[in-house]
């Protein structure tokens, strides 16, 4: 308890003093700014509390601009935007999925953290976002992770891979959530950069949704949780270290440690406190920590607060204020609760034997005061701390690289030609790191834990009822290809949408809402800015399309080693809501004698495919072309076949192509399939590795086949037919014939062999 | 034969949930007096022949690269008696 405290006195009779604020992160003009707003210097609290909120990850200065456009597809009354119930700004987003039910879910990136301590870094990223879902008032019903790793071979990806999967695995599966999806994959882009995304779903009656909003005079601050330990403090220790504790330099570690058996008391506790009606209230401490918690709760509001920090519960008996307002310990809530409600809200968080402590209270001084032992520490606009943070407009550059990438046409790279070269491309191409069976990953996680659980990996999507009384489930998916994002960030972006809101339909559920995490280089680099502003300009025009509305996500910038920075990659994941899971449709072929039929049409395609990539190690070219009209009719086409019971299996065809598509549906449940590709397009290698987009292959019934293409007829979908299921092998009618055991061994050793 | 002993704990800062869980069972099966509990490991190495200034530098690496996750964990290295 060295050293000395700050206090607004001492700011106000010290204007001079030095202060660290470059070594927090600050711009010269940003401390004038804080200096300007306060009319003095900050004090070392203040300070703490502006560089955190003024940073890029909680603020959203250089993205914001961008984002606004999602905003305004909702304020446009785009089609579909009425089942919104929350937007963007607030911990997540809140759907009406109908029969009186709300869904809220999101997206998070735990990128860094995940480099720095794999195991830790994924298991507090699956913690933060379930905690962001129960903060809206829902029970957490699933989660899913997208994650993103160097090439499958390279040294630090053995480093980060296992761990993360065992942290993601850890953490979800002492929690009771199942892991319904997701995606795994490999790029020399990310060496040195993981992408570590965690999405979390929740479910509520739709009146009991809870706001992060501190209104009424007099009423309680409660922080309850976890104790306040020394967890995510990175640059703040210079205040402690260079400015005020010369003789004792303690640099403390930032990483944060989860524990998700208290996360899981939390959970039960939280979900009894809103039940009995008990918060005015409710905020979840992630990034930032109290300094995020309180300011936003206040900014929110319609008054101030008034904080006693030094009444915070710790861990670390020797933390000073400003670490306190910046800790990100684990597994902690902030609540805020009426005077009359106090005793039974205590008493609940008893029961769960959850440490609950009074730190402050609301006032309407329009102010978030801070106090330590008797000394006033901060006094600050909470507005000014939480939402009017600096706004940049960066400047954006289009590449001078991009024509020449674009020009660099996959054309010119060989293609296989004779029947044994296309055979041998199809066991090599499922073999690949990012086509093989995900198995050994997402064998580590629980996917059936609740008994909700429809449909799971390796499904298009995952699938969870939400009303056993009526079957009323939802589905999630999500997907981003960096690749394409490259080569075109604008379509890259609509074609991450494409992709999940396809695999959605596919499913049978009709697509309601999405959530995005916006992975990408330095927004200091024009190029990277460019980037982004395309891919938000991209994702914006798809929404208003197709009539899903961005309810909520999360940017994660400086994604980059050095001057590199990673693909472009705009995660995408899109909700859809099915009203009775028992007419759900699986991906793989079930049944004998099954017609099978492609939907969509196929073109000459492969730039940025992974035959390019796996085949050539090459990138360049054009993506898939975008077409959302045809997706939206593909889309609606789906949701009628499944709830007219029209289809047996359906699968989305996206990265690998038709090849391997096929070989997914076969693999699912060891039926063969044999087909003629006549039809298909010009030639046998362009048909089976094209990846262009709004293709699905269905598989029907004998007896539905006539309804089905009556159904897609007037759907204006174009239907090829492929062939017929039966067998033990996957069999190119004239082309070749892989048998299933063979099949299977080359999809499922790759994991196995290099990470096992 | 020699013996050296490496105990891993984790950094007096991070936080440590097996240990609070110790701490919380501790005076409900009536051991009282106790105010905190941290776990940590303990590796006990059987050297062939003596303890030299090499083998122990070699353990040390070892201690730092495989016993431990320098990240949140410290180590002590010492040779028993």
């Amino acid at each position: 308890m060295s050293g000395h405290i700050d206090t607004v006195k001492q700011a106000e009779t010290t204007p001079e003093a030095e202060q660290p604020f470059r070594e927090l992160g600050l711009r010269d003009d940003e401390y004038a700014r804080i200096r300007g707003i306060l009319g003095r210097r900050p004090t070392s609290a203040e300070l703490a509390m502006y560089s955190v909120m003024w940073s890029e990850h909680c603020s959203y200065k250089s993205s914001k601009v961008h984002l606004r456009q999602f905003a305004d597809v909702v304020a446009k009354g785009t089609a579909g935007s009425d089942a919104m119930l929350v937007g963007i700004g607030e911990n997540a987003g809140v759907v009406d999925v109908g029969q009186g039910w709300a869904v809220t879910f999101k997206v998070e990136s735990h990128n860094h953290p995940s480099y720095v301590e794999p195991y830790q870094g994924a298991a507090t990223g699956v913690g933060g976002i379930v905690r962001d879902i129960m903060s809206m008032g829902a029970r957490p019903v699933a989660v899913m992770d997208q994650l993103r790793f160097g090439p499958a071979d390279a040294p630090d990806t053995h480093r980060v891979l296992p761990g993360v999967v065992a942290g993601v695995g850890g953490y979800g599966n002492c929690l009771g959530l199942p892991n319904i999806g997701g995606e795994v994959v490999f790029d020399p882009s990310y060496a040195g950069n993981p992408l570590v995304n965690a999405l979390c779903v929740g479910v509520m009656r739709a009146e009991d949704i809870k706001l992060a909003h501190a209104s009424g005079s007099g009423n309680l601050v409660v922080l309850f949780g976890a104790r306040t330990g020394g967890d995510g403090i990175g640059g703040v220790s210079v205040l402690a270290s260079e400015t005020f504790d010369d003789d004792k330099p303690t640099k403390r570690p930032s990483v944060q440690v989860g524990d998700p058996f208290m996360e899981k008391v939390l959970i039960e506790c939280c979900l009894e406190v809103f039940a009995a009606d008990l918060v005015v209230g409710i905020q979840d401490l992630g990034g930032a920590g109290l300094s995020c918690a309180t300011s936003e709760l206040a900014s929110n509001g319609d008054g101030g607060m008034h904080v006693w920090l030094d009444r915070v519960p710790l861990r670390d008996m020797s933390l000073r204020p400003e670490e306190i307002l910046m800790s990100e310990s684990q597994e902690r809530m902030c609540a805020v609760v009426t005077p009359d409600r106090l005793d039974a809200f205590l008493e609940i968080c008893a029961r769960w034997e959850v440490t609950a402590t009074v730190i402050g209270e609301v006032n309407d001084s329009r102010r978030l005061t801070v106090e330590w032992h008797g000394d006033l520490i901060a006094d600050v606009p909470p507005r000014t701390v939480a939402h009017e943070g600096p706004v940049y407009e960066r400047p954006m550059v289009r590449p001078e690289w991009q024509d020449g990438l674009q020009a660099d046409d996959p054309s010119r790279l060989a293609r296989p030609t004779t029947t044994e070269q296309l055979r041998d491309t199809v066991l090599r191409m499922v073999a690949a790191p990012n086509l093989a069976s995900k198995s050994w990953v997402t064998d580590q996680y629980d996917r059936y834990v609740l008994g909700n659980t429809v449909l799971a990996q390796p499904e298009d999507a995952g699938v969870v009822r939400i009303d056993p009384a009526t079957g009323l489930g939802v589905a999630l998916a999500t997907d981003g290809n960096g690749r394409y994002g490259k080569l075109d960030p604008y379509a890259g972006a609509q074609l991450a949408l494409s992709e999940a809101y396809r695999n959605v339909a596919v499913s049978g559920a009709r697509p309601l809402a999405l959530t995005d995490c916006l992975n990408f280089g330095s927004p200091e680099d024009p190029a990277v800015m460019w980037q982004f502003a395309e891919a938000t300009r991209g994702l914006a025009d798809a929404c208003r399309e197709l009539g899903v509305p961005v309810t909520g996500g999360n940017v994660s910038f400086y994604n980059q080693t050095g001057d590199q920075a990673i693909n472009p990659t705009p995660v995408v994941g899109v909700l859809g809501v099915i009203d009775d899971v028992t007419r759900r449709v699986p991906m793989g072929f079930a049944a004998e004698g099954d017609t099978v039929l492609l939907l969509g049409t196929t073109r000459d395609e492969l730039g940025g495919s992974e035959w390019a990539h796996h085949v050539h190690g090459h990138l360049g070219g054009r993506p898939p072309q975008v077409d959302l009209a045809a997706e939206r009719a593909l889309a609606e086409l789906l949701v009628e076949a499944a709830a007219r019971g029209l289809v047996r299996a359906a699968h989305d065809l996206s990265d690998g192509g038709l090849a391997q598509g096929l070989s997914e549906m076969v693999l699912r449940h060891d039926v063969g399939v044999t087909v003629t590709l006549g039809e298909v397009t010009g030639d046998a290698f362009t048909a089976l590795f094209s990846e262009s987009a709004a293709r699905v292959v269905v598989a029907v019934a004998p007896e539905r086949l006539d309804d089905f293409r009556a159904a897609a007829t007037a759907a204006g979908i174009p239907v090829t037919a492929l062939g017929r299921t039966g067998g033990d092998a996957l069999v190119v009618d004239g082309v070749f014939r892989v048998g299933v055991g063979e099949l299977r061994a080359a999809h499922d050793a790759t994991l196995p062999a290099l990470f096992a | 034969m020699a013996r050296v002993v490496v105990d891993v704990m984790l950094k007096p800062e991070i936080l440590d949930p097996q240990g609070q869980a110790v701490a919380t069972a501790l005076p409900k099966l009536g051991f009282d007096g106790i105010a905190a509990v941290r776990q940590g490991k303990r590796f006990e190495l059987e050297l062939d022949g003596d303890v030299t200034e090499e083998r122990l530098a070699q353990i040390r690496n070892a201690a730092e690269t495989l016993l431990s996750n320098p990240v949140i964990e410290d180590y002590t290295v010492r040779v028993e008696p």
